[in-house]
C-alpha cells in the first residue's frame, strides 16, 4: 500500500510544476509544442529515476557535509548520458530542446527528490518515487505543451488539428503565453482540489 | 436620542469617521466615462458604419461574460452593474481596426476582463489597464489583422467588399523615418499625409474611436467638468509627447513629422483622456498623476520615433502602470512640519 503511495504521490499531491511549483524553467521554455514537452519529460524521467536509485544506494556512503555536491555529480552523469544519446539517436528532439537538456542538471525537482526522498529511503521505494514524480512532470509538460501548440499553432504533435480557416493565437507559443497558460492551469488545479477538500 | 418614524427613541448609529461620504461611487465614475465616450462612439459609427456597431457589441459581450464567469468562480456578488466591464469592452472596441473579425474582438474582450482584471482579484486589484491587456493580447496574436486599416466611409454595409486599405498617419510617419534621405520617396510619402484639420475631425484611416480628436476632446471636457478625471494626466501626456516630438522634429525636420500630427494622429488624444486616466491603474497623488502622464507621453513618442512600431500608446500605458506603485511612493504627501525624507 505504501509502495503504491510512493508512486502516486507524484501524480497529483506533489505534481511537480503545479503543486510544488518547482522546475519551472523547462516548463515555461520547452512547452511550445507537445513534442517538446513530452521529450523533456522523458529525459527527466530517465535522469530522475536513475539518480534516485544511485543516490539511494549510496546514501550510507555519502558524507552528510558534501551530499549536495555528490548528488550533482551523480545527476550530471546521467544528464550527459541523456545529452549524448539524444544527440546520436533522436536528433530532432535534441535540436528542439537545445540548451535545456544540459540544464536538467540544475532542475530543482531532481535535486529536491534526491535530498528529500532518495537519501532517506530504500532503493525500491526511491525508484517508485522517481518514476511517479517523473511521470507527473511528463504529463504536466505534455498537457501544457498540447494546449499551447493546439491554440498557438493549430497542430498537435505536428498533425494539423484545427479547421483550415483557423487563425492561430500566436500569443500562446510566445513566452507570455506560457506564463498565462501555466497560471490558468495552476488556478484550475487549485479550484479542483479546493472542491475535493470541501 | 432621535425620534424614528415609528415614534420610538433610538440611539444614533455610533461609528468612526468618515461620517460624510461623497457621491463619487464606482458606477458613477464608470457611467461618466461611458457618457464621455458617446461622441467618440458616434464618430466611429458615422465613419465606419456597421463595423463599429458589430465590434462594440462583441467586445462588450465578451468582457461582460468573462466578468460574470470570473465572479462565479470567485463566488462573488455579480459586479456587472458597476459598468466597469462594459467600459472596458467599449474602450477595447474603440482601439480596434474597423475590419477586425468580431469573434476575435469578443475573445479580446474576454481576455481584457478575464485575465486583465478578474485574475488579479477583480476591479480595484488589477495592476494593468484591462482594455490595454486585451489590446496587447490581440496585437500579439493577430498582428496583421490589428494593423490593417481602411479608409473611413468606404463601407456602407457590413461585409461589403469595397474596402480600400489606407495607411494611417502614423504608418506614413514610420515610412518617412525609414525612407532615410531618399528625397523623392519622402516627398511622395509626405504628399499622402492628411492635413491637420482632417486629422482633427478624424476622417482618416485608423482604429474605430481614435481617429476623431474632436469627439474625444468633447468627452474629455465632460469628464473634467464632472471631475471624473483631473487635468494632471491628460496634460502630462500631451506635454511629454509635445516636448519629445518638438525636439525630434527640430533635430530632423525632413524625417520626423511635425509634433501636431503626432498628437492628433493615432491614439495619443484617446490615450491621454480615456486610457491613461483609468482610476485603478494610475497613481493617487496629483504630482504622481502628472509624472505618470509625462511618462506615457515620452514613452509613446520614444516608441513611435525610435522604436519599431508605428504606435506605442498601449505599451507606454502598460509600462507606466507597472511603475505606478513607485510613483505613489515617490510622491506621497509629507506631513507638514516634519521635514526630512518622505516614506519612500
Amino acid at each position: 500500500m505504501s509502495y503504491m503511495r510512493d508512486f502516486t504521490r507524484g501524480l497529483w499531491d506533489e505534481l511537480p510544476p503545479f503543486r510544488m511549483v518547482l522546475g519551472l524553467c523547462p516548463v515555461l521554455a520547452v512547452t511550445k509544442s507537445a513534442e517538446g514537452g513530452l521529450g523533456m519529460g522523458l529525459c527527466v524521467i530517465f535522469v530522475l529515476t536513475l539518480s534516485n536509485i544511485i543516490v539511494s544506494a549510496l546514501r550510507r556512503v555519502i558524507p552528510r557535509k558534501v551530499r549536495i555536491a555528490s548528488f550533482i555529480v551523480i545527476i550530471a552523469t546521467f544528464v550527459v548520458i541523456v545529452e549524448l544519446v539524444t544527440q546520436a539517436y533522436f536528433y530532432s528532439i535534441y535540436t528542439t530542446l537545445g540548451l535545456f537538456i544540459p540544464l536538467i542538471v540544475v532542475n530543482c525537482i531532481i535535486l529536491g527528490r534526491a535530498e528529500a526522498f532518495a537519501s532517506r529511503n530504500g532503493v525500491f521505494r526511491s525508484t517508485l518515487d522517481g518514476l511517479g514524480v517523473g511521470l507527473g512532470f511528463t504529463l504536466s509538460l505534455t498537457v501544457l505543451g498540447s494546449i499551447r501548440e493546439i491554440l498557438g499553432n493549430g497542430t498537435w504533435f505536428d498533425m494539423p488539428l484545427m479547421w483550415s480557416s483557423f487563425e492561430p493565437f500566436t500569443f500562446m507559443v510566445e513566452a507570455p503565453g506560457a506564463f498565462v497558460c501555466l497560471g490558468l492551469m495552476l488556478g484550475a488545479m487549485n479550484a479542483i482540489s479546493g472542491t475535493r477538500a470541501s | 436620542m432621535a425620534k424614528q418614524e415609528d415614534g420610538k427613541l433610538r440611539l444614533f448609529a455610533v461609528r468612526t469617521s468618515p461620517h460624510v461620504s461623497g457621491a463619487l461611487t464606482t458606477p458613477r465614475v464608470m457611467y461618466d466615462v461611458l457618457i464621455a465616450l458617446v461622441p467618440a462612439i458616434l464618430a466611429a459609427v458615422w465613419l465606419f458604419r456597421g463595423h463599429a456597431v458589430v465590434l462594440l457589441v462583441s467586445t462588450v459581450a465578451g468582457a461582460v461574460l468573462a466578468e460574470m464567469f470570473g465572479n462565479r468562480l470567485l463566488r462573488r456578488e455579480q459586479s456587472i452593474g458597476d459598468g466597469s466591464a462594459i467600459l472596458t469592452g467599449v474602450i477595447l472596441a474603440l482601439c480596434l481596426p474597423p475590419t477586425f473579425p468580431f469573434y476575435f474582438a469578443a475573445l479580446g474582450g474576454a481576455v481584457s476582463t478575464g485575465i486583465g482584471k478578474m485574475a488579479f482579484g477583480g476591479l480595484g486589484y488589477n495592476v494593468f489597464n484591462p482594455a490595454m491587456v486585451g489590446r496587447t493580447f490581440l496585437t500579439a496574436c493577430f498582428g496583421t489583422m490589428m494593423t490593417t486599416w481602411i479608409e473611413p466611409g468606404t463601407l456602407a454595409t457590413i461585409g461589403g467588399v469595397e474596402a480600400v486599405t489606407a495607411a494611417t498617419p502614423l504608418g506614413l510617419a514610420k515610412q518617412l523615418l525609414k525612407a532615410g534621405g531618399d528625397a523623392s520617396l519622402m516627398a511622395q510619402i509626405s504628399s499622402q499625409m492628411p492635413a491637420l484639420p482632417r486629422l482633427f475631425l478624424g476622417n482618416i484611416g485608423g482604429s474605430l474611436g481614435e481617429t476623431s480628436a474632436l469627439a474625444i476632446l468633447l468627452g474629455g471636457a465632460w469628464m473634467l467638468w464632472r471631475r471624473t478625471i483631473t487635468w494632471h494626466i491628460p496634460i502630462g501626456v500631451l506635454l511629454g509627447a509635445a516636448v519629445f516630438g518638438t525636439i525630434a522634429w527640430l533635430a530632423d525636420p525632413a524625417g520626423v513629422v511635425n509634433p501636431l500630427t503626432h498628437l492628433l494622429g493615432g491614439s495619443m488624444i484617446f490615450g491621454a483622456f480615456i486610457i491613461a486616466t483609468d482610476p485603478v491603474t494610475c497613481p493617487l497623488s496629483a504630482k504622481g498623476r502628472f509624472w505618470f502622464g509625462v511618462g506615457v507621453g515620452l514613452l509613446t513618442m520614444l516608441i513611435r520615433i525610435v522604436g519599431g512600431y508605428p504606435e506605442g500608446v498601449m505599451y507606454a500605458v502598460l509600462l507606466m502602470n507597472a511603475i505606478t506603485p513607485f510613483l505613489d511612493r515617490w510622491t506621497a504627501t509629507r506631513p507638514v512640519g516634519l521635514g526630512g525624507p518622505s516614506y519612500a
